[in-house]
């Protein structure tokens, strides 16, 4: 579903390479985590493949689907099924999230030929799949994002991704600013999702909320390469022992 | 002092192109408004205030040609039940217009009142006016006050059923038409007044608003698409306690426009709200020009002005809170700010405040910039194109001022406009 190939990105504004030649597969119905130290380029991974302006891509490529998505702007990206969960929704004054959501479904339904969806099957479904969340009716009349709690911002992004239906969703630290139930919550959202025919990149600091979101494959990135691949055991090392050893055994 | 020559012979060529209507019982205040006139001469760029915008067209002899406009949509406030009055090139249109009875209102034409020896509006014509013109001088209003061809005299003494709405048509590329309306809401009454059109080629107007004792006044009036058109319009309104009066305005281009509002606050408790939103491309230039005086207890002023500019249109604000000593337990708010669309459009700002009470809460900011990267690419990562995204932040942002209009249905058509406008890009 998700090939990247030796990809290398740097900076756009300064002479700083953050990504040294990343190689990842996402295959469809497997959920990859992505572990790593602070500052080894797993964010940047997660905005690069969304299309953020501000870094340039000096070697590789990254396909979705046979796609290559790095020449798509931000919004075919999501129309071929990228969707990313911030690690910090932005607030937007002013936007309603049901307008907002609404805009969206339809922008991406268009984008793909498909018919819009109207204003009373959205209602019905975006009302059902907010239950589910926990998401209260109030919360959806108000301005996206503002005044969320960090709970209810993640959240809302799941409910976004539940409403889009992306191929690929790449989680961008959506545990941070959660404490346990809502991070069950959230877990229990993106499980709902897992399917066959879809994929996830779930990048995490830490093993607990592996716990709830039982990857297939781990991997380790630092200094802006994957240096170690494995399986969920590989979370709970981590967990252990921290990222020295695997580092050093990298050196 | 003498006026400066070059002043003084713009005054007098603008002069000598218009004569005094008949005045009957206006008579005296027509004559006091041009003796103002002659006084303070007509604007230039020199006067502070009207430092950012040029008046030349405002004021020259005679009016710059404006094409008509052929409007490919419905003219605003239509949808919807209310009494409408036409004025087609500044002049009162009696078959277009609805029958003028409407119960708790009585509304009479300035021409009709001209012909009588006593009428209320006597009273009213041209005094908010004069006592506007300090601190700083409105020539432009004054010249109204003097000259006005045009107008209605609306008079408030229950709740109107449903909105008095004034259609201006611009149907003449020379039009020049200096309208002046007086409304007085007696205690108690509550009235809702819309305005929209283009009017005329070169417009002039002014609206007097006397509001008494509890009595309510909300305005609403959008200034159309004709973007050739020039127009200089003055509100001056007085609040008696416990009274209500609240503004929204909505401009869509027009190539050169000044709204001046001044607003005296003068029974405790009385409430004042100023709000406008405009959005325009290129050579447009609009100027809100705002003067509140707190001069009683307790009472609370906002004024919010939204701009969005784009392909080198300018945006000015100039806004004053001016409290007196004793308008203990003033609440006034300013805020003005500016949306840029790209790097040739300018916003210029004026905020001021002028205390002279010591227990007051008053605030004002002014920003401007441009979309917001980060809201920007978070809508386009959800898979909303470049452009819709930019245009559901615009709307945003302009949502402050809109949200300023009491009535749900007339903000909905005022926000259609919006959009409307923002299509049109594409």
């Amino acid at each position: 579903m998700l090939e990247i190939k030796n990809l290398h990105v740097k900076l756009e504004d300064e002479d700083k390479q953050i990504l040294n030649g990343v190689d990842l597969t996402v295959e469809a119905g497997k959920v990859h985590a992505i572990m790593g130290p602070n500052g080894s380029g797993k964010s940047t991974l997660s905005y690069v493949l969304s299309g953020r302006d501000g870094y340039e891509v000096t070697e590789g490529t990254a396909e979705l689907e046979g796609e290559n998505i790095l020449e798509m702007e931000p919004e075919e990206r999501a129309a071929a099924g990228m969707f990313l969960a911030f690690q910090y929704p932005v607030e937007i004054p002013g936007v309603g999230n049901m307008t907002f959501l609404r805009t969206a479904v339809n922008a991406q339904r268009k984008a793909r030929g498909e018919e819009e969806l109207s204003a009373s099957d959205f209602l019905k479904e975006v009302r059902a799949k907010a239950k589910t969340l926990q998401i209260d009716a109030e919360m959806l009349k108000r301005p996206v994002n503002v005044g969320f709690s960090g709970g209810e911002k993640k959240r809302n992004e799941i409910l976004q991704m539940a409403m889009l239906e992306p191929k690929l969703c790449i989680l961008d630290e959506t545990d941070s600013g959660l404490d346990v139930d809502a991070m069950k919550l959230v877990a229990d959202g993106v499980n709902a999702l897992r399917d066959e025919g879809r994929g996830f990149l779930v990048i995490t600091h830490y093993q607990r909320l592996l716990d709830h979101i039982k990857p297939d494959v781990v991997h380790i990135l630092a200094n802006g390469r994957i240096v170690k691949t494995g399986g969920p055991e590989l979370a709970l090392e981590v967990e252990n022992n921290g990222y020295a050893g695997i580092l050093a055994e990298e050196a | 002092m003498a006026l400066p020559e070059v002043k003084q012979s713009a005054t007098e060529a603008r002069l000598s192109a218009l004569s005094l209507p008949e005045s009957g019982c206006l008579k005296a205040a027509r004559e006091a408004a041009l003796s103002r006139v002659q006084t303070m001469g007509l604007p230039s760029r020199r006067d502070e205030y009207w430092k950012y915008t040029k008046p030349d067209t405002l004021v020259q002899a005679d009016a710059p040609k404006a094409a008509v406009f052929n409007a490919d949509e419905a003219p605003m406030f239509s949808a919807f039940e209310r009494l409408n009055i036409v004025f087609v090139d500044g002049v009162f249109d009696a078959e277009a217009s609805d029958d003028l009875s409407l119960e708790g209102v009585t509304i009479d034409r300035i021409e009709d009142i001209c012909c009588k020896d006593i009428h209320w509006a006597k009273d009213l014509y041209g005094v908010l006016e004069a006592r506007g013109q300090t601190p700083v001088e409105r020539p432009l209003a004054a010249l109204n006050t003097a000259f006005a061809t045009d107008g209605v005299a609306i008079r408030v003494t229950g709740k109107v059923s449903k909105p008095i709405n004034f259609t201006y048509v611009h149907s003449d590329e020379n039009s020049d038409a200096i309208l002046h309306h007086v409304i007085r809401v007696e205690t108690g009454a509550e009235v809702t007044i819309l305005e929209n059109g283009p009017a005329a080629s070169r417009f002039n107007k002014c609206m007097e608003i006397d509001i008494a004792d509890g009595g309510k006044l909300h305005l609403v009036r959008a200034q159309g698409r004709d973007h050739e058109r020039r127009a200089a319009t003055h509100l001056f309104a007085r609040l008696g306690t416990e009274s209500v009066f609240k503004s929204f305005t909505l401009t869509v281009n027009g190539v050169l426009t000044r709204n001046e509002a001044v607003i005296e606050l003068t029974g405790d408790d009385a409430v004042a709200h100023i709000a406008g939103a405009c959005v325009g491309d290129g050579d447009f230039h609009h100027d809100d020009t705002v003067f509140i005086t707190h001069d009683a207890v307790n009472c609370e002023s906002r004024q919010v002005f939204k701009k969005v500019l784009r392909n080198g249109a300018t945006g000015v604000f100039q806004g004053k809170i001016l409290v007196k000593e004793g308008a203990q337990k003033t609440d006034g708010y300013q805020i003005s700010q500016s949306l840029l669309l790209d790097e040739d459009s300018q916003f210029l700002a004026k905020p001021e405040l002028e205390i002279y009470a010591d227990d007051v809460a008053c605030s004002h900011g002014s920003t401007s910039g441009a979309i917001d990267d980060e809201g920007l690419f978070y809508l386009r990562s959800r898979g909303v194109p470049h452009a819709e995204a930019t245009d559901l932040m615009t709307l945003a942002f302009l949502a402050e001022a809109v949200e300023e209009i009491e009535d749900a249905e007339i903000a909905a058509d005022i926000v259609s406009r919006l959009e409307g406008w923002l299509a049109r890009r594409r």
